[in-house]
């Protein structure tokens, strides 16, 4: 009897240091414990998953684009201020959205989404001194100068849009509305940057020690 | 005539039955260790087509999960990047190293990058990112770091036990909405107590599903 369990024993080691302990990284895809045909439980239901792959179509995608000439419900891109920055004469726009208040919430947004999507490059500020000027992005320029503070706001909607030169465009991450909630916030940005003593309301100036 | 059977062998039965018992001990123990999610899931890396690092670009480079996972925070599915997320930076920084061939191979013919899907819920499951990450569960609960991660690994069981844990006592596990994205952030049961958890998710009607009809729907 004694050898029987020797032998388990011997089993049982070589079984831990086969299969090795929880929480090793392995490669290969993970094993299934209940394999599909063994045991049919709609764990793989022939649908197609977002960004998944296909059989059927020829791009091998289960992703399909819409189909010529049909737009996606909310999709319809057809507001020319709103949707395409241009006024009705295809100039670029100057001032927001009449659909779009710009209010505290509009530029809340807008800060959110300038510090996840252009902060990278353009950097907090909106200087060009973001993190990718270290790893040798040179060109990205700075909202602080003359051209871009007179520039339609139209004409940044283009940009962040379709994109421009060296900088691709953002359409897929931001939606219309906060393409232009960014713009505020690019708005706000150079307002602060050129800021003097001046603005500064009379009632504060003695709680920054000015007279 | 001599006996077939030493004295021994009386006890014979008895060791067998003992040795069974033993066994199948082991066999429990080793069905309950190597059987489940635990193990057959946490620590899978696959190599990817292109070795992606989120320690550089997230925890280095400081960008945001939403700059890559864009749809995170608004549908059920958080995509894996398009090429030309990648572009905005690599048409620019390190255009010509060898490992990023795949990126601008995709950009330029529109064919996707062939990324391997790592965490897979079974399809009688129903998951929704926006649901949790618009309330205050962050990345980390249910991916661990990914930010120290030069290669993405599975890290949490993702087995139903796991989520029902979570869904039967958010309060320790919920952050601050603004703290999801920050995964070296703290929840706020950490931060304020206990009691500040509770009170998030009583302000915030957080109510996960415990009912089967929640998750097999
Ligand atoms: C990956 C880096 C990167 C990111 C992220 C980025 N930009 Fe840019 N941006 C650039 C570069 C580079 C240029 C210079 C383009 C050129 O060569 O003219 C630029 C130029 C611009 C300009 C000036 C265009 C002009 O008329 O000259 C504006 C405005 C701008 N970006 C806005 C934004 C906004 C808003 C965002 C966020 C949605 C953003 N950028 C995100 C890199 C970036
Ligand atoms: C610069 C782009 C980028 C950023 C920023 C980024 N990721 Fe990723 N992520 C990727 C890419 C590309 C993949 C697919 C390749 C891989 O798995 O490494 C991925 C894969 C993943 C996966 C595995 C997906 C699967 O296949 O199951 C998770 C989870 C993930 N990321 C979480 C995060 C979290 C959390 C953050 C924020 C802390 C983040 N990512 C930031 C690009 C990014
Ligand atoms: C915000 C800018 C940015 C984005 C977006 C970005 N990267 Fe990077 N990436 C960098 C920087 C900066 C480095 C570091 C370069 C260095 O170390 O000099 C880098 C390095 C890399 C490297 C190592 C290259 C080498 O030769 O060492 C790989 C691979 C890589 N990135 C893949 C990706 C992939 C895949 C994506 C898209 C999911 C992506 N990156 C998106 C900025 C970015
Ligand atoms: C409550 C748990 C949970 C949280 C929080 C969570 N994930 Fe996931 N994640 C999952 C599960 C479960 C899957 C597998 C989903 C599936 O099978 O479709 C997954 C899959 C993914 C994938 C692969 C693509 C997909 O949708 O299948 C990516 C990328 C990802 N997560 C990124 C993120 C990022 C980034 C965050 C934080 C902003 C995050 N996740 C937060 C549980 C979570
Ligand atoms: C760390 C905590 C946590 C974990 C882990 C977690 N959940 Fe949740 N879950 C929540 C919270 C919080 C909500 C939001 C409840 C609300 O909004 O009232 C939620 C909501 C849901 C909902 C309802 C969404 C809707 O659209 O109504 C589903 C379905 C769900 N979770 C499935 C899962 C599954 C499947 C897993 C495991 C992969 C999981 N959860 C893991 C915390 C968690
Ligand atoms: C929080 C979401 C959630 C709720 C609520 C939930 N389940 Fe599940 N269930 C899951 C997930 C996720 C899986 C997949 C687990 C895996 O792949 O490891 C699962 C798997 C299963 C399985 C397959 C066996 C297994 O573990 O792989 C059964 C059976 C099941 N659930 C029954 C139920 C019943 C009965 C209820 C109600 C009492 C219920 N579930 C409630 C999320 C949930």
């Amino acid at each position: 009897m004694r050898h029987v369990y020797l032998v388990t024993f011997f089993v049982v080691v070589l079984g831990v240091s086969i299969l090795g302990l929880r929480g090793t990284k392995f490669t290969s895809a993970p094993m299934d414990v209940f394999p599909e045909w063994a045991f049919p439980g709609m764990k793989h239901q022939p649908k197609p998953y977002a960004q998944g792959s296909s059989d059927f179509f020829a791009d091998g995608r289960s992703d399909r684009m819409p189909v010529a000439g049909t737009v996606q419900r909310g999709m319809l891109r057809d507001d020319e201020h709103l949707d395409h920055g241009k006024t009705a004469t295809g100039a670029f726009a100057r001032g927001f959205p009449e659909v779009l208040p710009v209010d505290f919430k509009l530029m809340e947004r807008g800060k959110d989404r300038f510090t996840i999507y252009c902060a990278p490059c353009h950097g907090a500020l909106g200087d060009g001194n973001g993190i990718t000027k270290k790893y040798g992005m040179g060109a990205t320029p700075s909202f602080h100068d003359d051209r871009l503070r007179q520039i339609a706001e139209g004409e940044i909607y283009q940009t962040i849009t379709n994109g421009k030169n060296n900088m691709l465009s953002y359409a897929d991450k931001l939606v219309p509305a906060d393409r232009w909630a960014v713009i505020a916030y690019v708005r706000a940005l150079q307002r602060a940057q050129s800021g003097t003593v001046a603005d500064v309301p009379a009632a504060h100036k003695s709680e920054l020690g000015l007279k | 005539m001599s006996k077939i059977f030493p004295k021994s062998a009386n006890s014979l039965p008895l060791q067998i039955i003992i040795y069974l018992v033993v066994l199948t001990g082991i066999a429990t123990a080793g069905v309950t260790y190597y059987m489940t999610p635990k193990y057959t899931r946490i620590g899978y890396a696959p190599v990817q087509p292109v070795p992606f690092s989120h320690e550089k670009h997230v925890s280095e480079l400081g960008i945001d999960c939403r700059f890559c996972h864009s749809n995170v925070d608004k549908s059920g599915h958080s995509n894996v990047p398009t090429s030309q997320t990648c572009m905005n930076c690599h048409n620019q920084i390190k255009t010509d190293s060898p490992l990023l061939a795949p990126v601008r191979e995709s950009y330029a013919s529109g064919d996707s990058v062939p990324w391997v899907w790592i965490h897979k819920t079974p399809d009688y499951a129903y998951f929704n990112h926006a649901a949790h990450v618009n309330r205050g569960v962050s990345c980390v609960e249910c991916h661990g770091k990914i930010n120290e991660m030069e290669v993405v690994a599975h890290n949490q069981s993702l087995s139903m036990a796991f989520c029902l844990e979570c869904h039967r006592n958010p309060e320790t596990r919920v952050r601050d909405p603004k703290d999801v994205y920050d995964l070296n952030s703290q929840t706020i049961a950490a931060k304020a107590g206990v009691e500040a958890g509770v009170k998030f998710v009583h302000d915030w009607k957080i109510k996960p599903p415990q009912s089967c009809s929640g998750c097999h729907r």
